[in-house]
């Protein structure tokens, strides 16, 4: 029993231990922008904009969801245009950067994890580096650029899309007029919650996209393999999603509550 | 030159290489035959740095490679084109891509002229015109010669093939085997060719060294090597299934080993 434990805590330490290196060797890679400036647009298009439509799909839901479970909540309780500030709140604050985080580890970090370490068993990137490249600015540099940068954007049309099918149901489905919708969303609206919102998705998007990329690099065992890390991206990053979520929440918005 | 001395590398508990040492002269081709999973791409790899050893060292052209620094083993790299098992095309690259690949890297050549090297190499390999087709669209035999056009593209001193007739059929085998002895007379490389494949060991080399156990068993012409007393040559070369070598040969193979040392 004990001795599990011990082996157990040797591989997590080893495994933090690869992972500070790979971090490092991805810093120490940026210094060849002339590999991977050019491949990070192309990351830019594939991570973040082919990702759009799944996520205007879930964040569309979500705002039809909030306002109804806003008035339903506060029925014969509080007045009617809070159903605005609800729905804007939340879409900004929680639910647009967290369920598109959560919707993109599978979306992004499953597509690295296969498909660096399809890469990876095949010898595609130890004949990258035969050709005098170095693997991580090729290959690791542009996603996590990509995917630190275009996760906010992303989540940003997710808050918007939330906000506006909020607005849409509330308006017809609910006794919520648009100038009373409007009313309430701007009536708490400060501009640290879209800054809050956004910087905690580039937080998800370097974690999902730093996750994929080194579980991707790291596999080994032919299609076994690539299946576990795939797997193992999806559950970390989801993990790291609600991790990073919650210490956000006790550095920045705490900090903002005392302030 | 290429200088390997008293290499050692173990995955796990599993001794690799202990003590292997072999010396590739200028201008030869070197086969390096054994039994599966013995080790013969684990030493290769040392020469292009994608491992390290436990002990002793690779020399290349008098540089040992474990002591360059990245930008020394970048250069290093750009003057040895390897070839590997299964091509290593990158699939999301077109044919054109992958050979244009490396010369882009070096920033020394304008786009016509990677235009005309690529044509120039793939027809090289007798695969010219194929420049637009996706890696997923040739059989195995094109792809191993796109991946030995993306290596003869950077027109390396070195060339390494790592089993490039391993699980073609024997038409397409001896086509490789005759790219391989044109590709030397073509471009005047140094090679090594990992093969347990003998026709294709007495047809492209200058010598043969085997593998066994870690290290070099008998090294020689071809000549000498066909006409070997050691049991455990003789018994590889003619490819007989009973006797003591069989019996000790590696069966888990040294991948095997590699990949549970990653996997622990």
């Amino acid at each position: 029993m004990l001795a599990s434990l011990g082996r157990s805590v040797l591989a997590a330490v080893a495994s933090f231990g690869r992972l500070g290196r790979f971090l490092g060797d991805t810093v120490r890679a940026l210094a060849e922008a002339r590999t991977w400036a050019p491949l990070t647009f192309q990351q830019m298009r594939r991570l973040g904009v082919d990702s759009l439509p799944i996520t205007l799909f879930i964040a569309a839901f979500t705002g039809i969801v909030l306002a109804l479970l806003a008035s339903y909540a506060m029925t014969n309780y509080v007045p009617p245009y809070l159903v605005g500030t609800l729905v804007g709140k939340t879409m900004i604050l929680e639910l647009g950067p967290v369920l598109t985080g959560l919707a993109l580890a599978g979306r992004v970090g499953a597509n690295i994890a296969a498909e660096l370490g399809t890469m990876r068993v095949t010898e595609q990137v130890d004949a990258l580096e035969t050709l005098a490249y170095d693997p991580y600015a090729y290959l690791v540099v542009p996603r996590v650029l990509a995917g630190t940068v275009m996760f906010p954007v992303v989540v940003a049309f997710a808050m918007a899309m939330g906000v506006f099918t909020g607005w849409l149901s509330a308006t017809t489905l609910l006794p919520v007029s648009t100038a009373e919708f409007v009313r309430g969303l701007r009536l708490f609206f400060v501009s640290f919650d879209v800054q809050y919102g956004l910087i905690k998705s580039a937080s998800f998007g370097f974690v999902i996209t730093l996750i994929g990329c080194f579980l991707g690099f790291t596999t080994r065992g032919g299609a076994e393999g690539v299946g576990r890390a795939t797997t193992r991206t999806v559950v970390y990053s989801a993990e790291m999603i609600l991790v990073l979520d919650a210490y956000w929440a006790v550095t920045l918005l705490r900090t903002q509550v005392a302030a | 030159m290429i200088d390997f001395r008293d290499l050692h590398k173990a995955f796990g508990a599993n001794q690799v290489l202990d003590g292997f040492s072999l010396t590739v002269r200028d201008g030869e081709t070197m086969v390096i035959i054994g039994y599966s999973g013995t080790g013969k791409s684990v030493a290769v790899k040392h020469v292009v740095g994608l491992l390290e050893p436990d002990a002793g060292e690779v020399a290349v052209d008098g540089q040992v490679v474990g002591s360059l620094r990245r930008r020394e083993l970048t250069e290093l790299r750009a003057s040895i084109g390897f070839v590997f098992q299964f091509a290593a095309l990158f699939d999301s690259l077109s044919i054109f891509d992958n050979v244009a690949l490396g010369l882009q890297r070096r920033r020394s050549m304008s786009e016509a002229e990677i235009e005309t090297r690529v044509a120039e190499s793939l027809k090289l390999v007798d695969l010219a015109g194929t420049e637009r087709h996706m890696p997923a669209e040739l059989s195995g035999g094109m792809r191993k010669r796109v991946g030995l056009a993306r290596a003869i593209a950077l027109r390396p001193k070195y060339l390494i093939y790592d089993e490039p007739t391993t699980g073609l059929d024997p038409v397409t085998s001896a086509v490789i085997d005759r790219l391989i002895v044109r590709t030397r007379e073509a471009l005047g490389v140094t090679s090594i060719v990992i093969t347990h494949d003998m026709r294709t060991a007495y047809t492209v080399g200058d010598r043969i060294a085997m593998l066994y156990q870690g290290r070099i068993r008998q090294v020689g012409t071809v000549d000498e090597v066909r006409a070997t007393t050691d049991p455990v040559v003789r018994q590889f070369i003619e490819g007989r299934p009973d006797g003591r070598a069989a019996e000790r040969a590696s069966i888990g193979g040294a991948s095997g080993a590699f990949a549970q040392e990653e996997e622990g």
